[in-house]
């Protein structure tokens, strides 16, 4: 008798075939799953040991932990899909503490009846966000709901990275005085997911922003160790994450509205769509806070980046009991830039 | 966008703001109101009070459809969402709008209620395609700019013999509101509201056109400059408006003649005629019952009348007792001036409709303009 050579005698049917519940269940049609389509496209050092946890060395310091769940509709969207916006995501929040990335995990919740085409494609495009990174895979998770227990696929991915030493960029270090710098143009994340959502077909595609930022924040901080605070403005956009970190730091805001750079067809599509671009969510920008003294070396480091041309500044912090944010408008008159009521765009990420 | 960004040039509007600053009388006041959610907002979102003198104020008007409609309408529309088979498509806005006993239609959703939100009328007729077995009500809302949509949406379910639309039809009529105010004893008799000038409605105006403000500008002796929604059309009519004062003439002039003729839109005009009835009676938030000031289907379309169709509640609940929106629909107060306002009633926690929609007075000076209030404290 000849044993089969391989565990699985027959390939995964990927152009046809869909998951089912037993690719969650723990047995041999999940050991396929993960084997052909996850390990085959992760393939790192510690994915390949195929525990149920990564083993690495670190070196001594302090580390950052985060974690981020990606449920955003549409699955594929002009300029990425979930799997790259899962990597860009948690890489950027990793990045945002001025740390330097190592790995990541991920964990999928799969709906019965997803097409594993759709599903390798996802896995795919998450491998070469991943390798374009630097930032391997290194453990996994994966689940199978029943059909209609979940919307296709939910991906959470975990992240950790080392902070270089020196570096204390927290929200809560903005003071009055310092300059806050964006990297580009608000809102595209937003307007690219929303106009495919509502197959609006603009004449001009607009793509998302979605990108990692870790080797323009690493650029940043080797310039100027002292960055106050770094943040990603993603859901609820420039408005709301300015609005944290006034709250968090305890100061207020004063930005001009026409330094805020916003492409022509993404100001258009707001248009359109009753919506403010300072609330639009984006996946590959950061708001930087820093003394007033660093701001220039900081623009030309952020403007040198391939993904900082834009980059500019918007404003100042200032005493404020208040902590509002406000703004000068391009008529010249004021207003408060306040959290965002409600929610303008549900599942953007 | 170079179109839109024309009316929006912050050096022209520095000029305009000089040229009104020359023109005002500083021994008088001017007091002004703009009837239109759409002026309100573009008034806060731009922060053109500040580029006023003092002694022009800015009345806010009622001209917001979410925030006019009374709570008994909205506890109707709950009341047809919760019945058997009926899936209601609202306007997103409407979703937060507090009914009686703290209910909305947000709250009824979430209780299981089949409750969708759309962008437009066409977007509830393509869903009633698609869920033949379900009852597919549109909860219409507006005034004058969206009745002609609604009158579309019917004639193509009518055509396509969809017998599971239905329109749940709050349509209100602009002048008939406006009237309402210049009548009531606050502007009339007690001179507590004083009331100079109206700016007037831009999207409204493509539809109705300019000629029905004539009657009131002459009755009541009032100016109206018809506006559009930019910036710059609400200086330029501010403008017009302080001309019109100074020199004692009420008129109706037209700053949105891009858009807006004197007679309108008459296909828009004429399909409404056809297809809608004026009500005897409306209830308004704020204003109370307004004789003839909203539209209800005539009797050849009442297969697609949602009132007709099921027994609807007609209640009309009274709004809760510290709410001033009533009053800050007439003008007669100022956000400001309700206990409500930022502490207990705040656009995620809207107790009153004026703090609901973005074109309400209410959310308009909590978003944009309440830093104003502290300076003033200071």
């Amino acid at each position: 008798m000849t044993l089969p050579r391989r565990t699985h005698p027959r390939p995964l049917d990927i152009a046809h075939g869909r998951v089912d519940l037993t690719h969650g269940g723990g047995g041999r049609a999940m050991a396929q799953l993960v084997e052909e389509l996850f390990i085959a496209a992760f393939d790192n050092e510690a994915l390949n040991q195929r525990n149920d946890q990564a083993a690495f060395d670190v070196p001594a310091g302090r580390m950052v932990m985060t974690t981020d769940g990606y449920v955003i509709s549409p699955l594929f969207f002009p300029g990425g899909d979930i799997g790259s916006l899962a990597v860009h995501g948690t890489v950027n929040d990793v990045a945002m503490a001025g740390a330097v990335p190592m790995s990541l995990s991920a964990g999928f919740i799969i709906e019965e009846g997803f097409p594993l085409a759709d599903l390798q494609r996802i896995v795919a495009s998450m491998a070469q966000a991943s390798r374009q990174a630097g930032v391997p895979v290194v453990t996994g998770d994966t689940k199978v709901v029943e059909k209609g227990k979940g919307d296709g696929i939910f991906i959470t991915t975990a992240g950790i990275g080392m902070v270089p030493p020196g570096v204390a960029i927290s929200g809560d270090r903005a003071r009055p005085g310092d300059a806050i710098l964006i990297s580009g143009t608000m809102g595209d994340h937003g307007i690219a997911v929303m106009s495919q959502r509502e197959s609006l077909g603009f004449e001009t595609a607009i793509l998302s922003d979605s990108a990692a930022l870790h080797t323009m924040v690493a650029a940043m901080v080797a310039v100027v160790p002292g960055i106050h605070v770094l943040r990603d403005p993603t859901r609820g956009g420039l408005a709301a994450t300015l609005n944290e970190i006034a709250s968090q730091s305890g100061v207020g805001m004063l930005i001009e509205e026409a330094l805020v750079p916003v492409r022509p067809e993404v100001r258009g599509a707001c248009e359109l769509l009753g919506l403010d671009p300072l609330y639009v969510a984006n996946e590959g920008k950061l708001i930087c806070i820093c003394a007033e003294a660093d701001a220039e070396a900081l623009l030309a480091v952020m403007r040198a980046h391939p993904l900082g041309g834009d980059a500019a500044r918007i404003g100042g912090c200032r005493d404020d009991s208040h902590h509002f944010v406000q703004m000068r408008t391009q008529m010249g008159g004021m207003r408060v830039v306040d959290w965002l009521a409600g929610e303008q765009l549900p599942r953007i990420c | 966008m170079k179109y839109i960004d024309e009316f929006r040039d912050g050096a022209v509007a520095h000029s305009i703001a000089t040229a009104i600053a020359a023109e005002v009388d500083p021994a008088r006041a001017y007091h002004i109101m703009e009837f239109c959610g759409g002026h309100t907002h573009a008034i806060s979102r731009y922060g053109l009070e500040d580029l006023l003198p003092a002694n022009i104020r800015m009345i806010h008007g009622p001209g917001c459809p979410v925030c006019v409609l009374p709570v008994g309408r909205i506890d109707a529309a709950i009341w047809l969402a919760r019945q058997d088979g009926v899936t209601l498509c609202t306007y997103g806005d409407m979703l937060r709008v507090p009914g009686s006993r703290r209910l909305s239609l947000l709250k009824a959703k979430a209780e299981g209620c089949d409750i969708r939100m759309v962008y437009s009328t066409l977007d509830a007729l393509k869903l009633a395609q698609s869920l033949p077995q379900r009852q597919v009500v549109f909860f219409a809302i507006g005034f004058e700019t969206t009745t002609p949509p609604t009158a579309v949406a019917i004639k193509q379910a009518q055509a396509l013999n969809l017998g599971n639309f239905s329109v749940f039809c709050n349509h209100v009529l602009t002048p008939s509101a406006i009237t309402q105010i210049l009548d009531s004893p606050e502007v009339r008799e007690l001179g507590t509201v004083k009331l100079d000038a109206f700016i007037g409605p831009a999207h409204v105006s493509t539809i109705i056109g300019s000629r029905p403000y004539e009657y009131f500008a002459e009755e009541y002796q009032r100016p109206v400059v018809i506006a559009g929604f930019e910036p710059l059309d609400v200086m330029q009519a501010v403008r017009m408006l302080v001309r019109q004062i100074n020199q004692g003439r009420f008129e109706v002039e037209n700053e949105f003649s891009r858009a807006v003729t004197r007679d309108g839109n008459e296909k828009a005009k004429a399909l409404v005629a056809e297809m809608f009835e004026l009500r005897r009676a409306f209830e308004w938030r704020g204003l109370g019952l307004v004789p003839y000031s909203a539209l209800r289907l005539k009797a050849p379309y009442a297969a697609w009348d949602a009132e007709r169709r099921w027994d609807v509640p007609q209640d009309s609940p009274p709004d809760n007792k510290a709410c001033e929106c009533g009053a800050i629909l007439r003008g007669v107060k100022k956000p400001i001036d309700c206990k409500l306002f930022g502490t207990v009633c705040t656009p995620e926690n809207p107790m009153g409709s004026c703090m609901v929609s973005a074109e309400g007075a209410c959310a308009a000076h909590w978003t944009y303009g309440r830093f104003r209030d502290v300076e003033k404290s200071e």
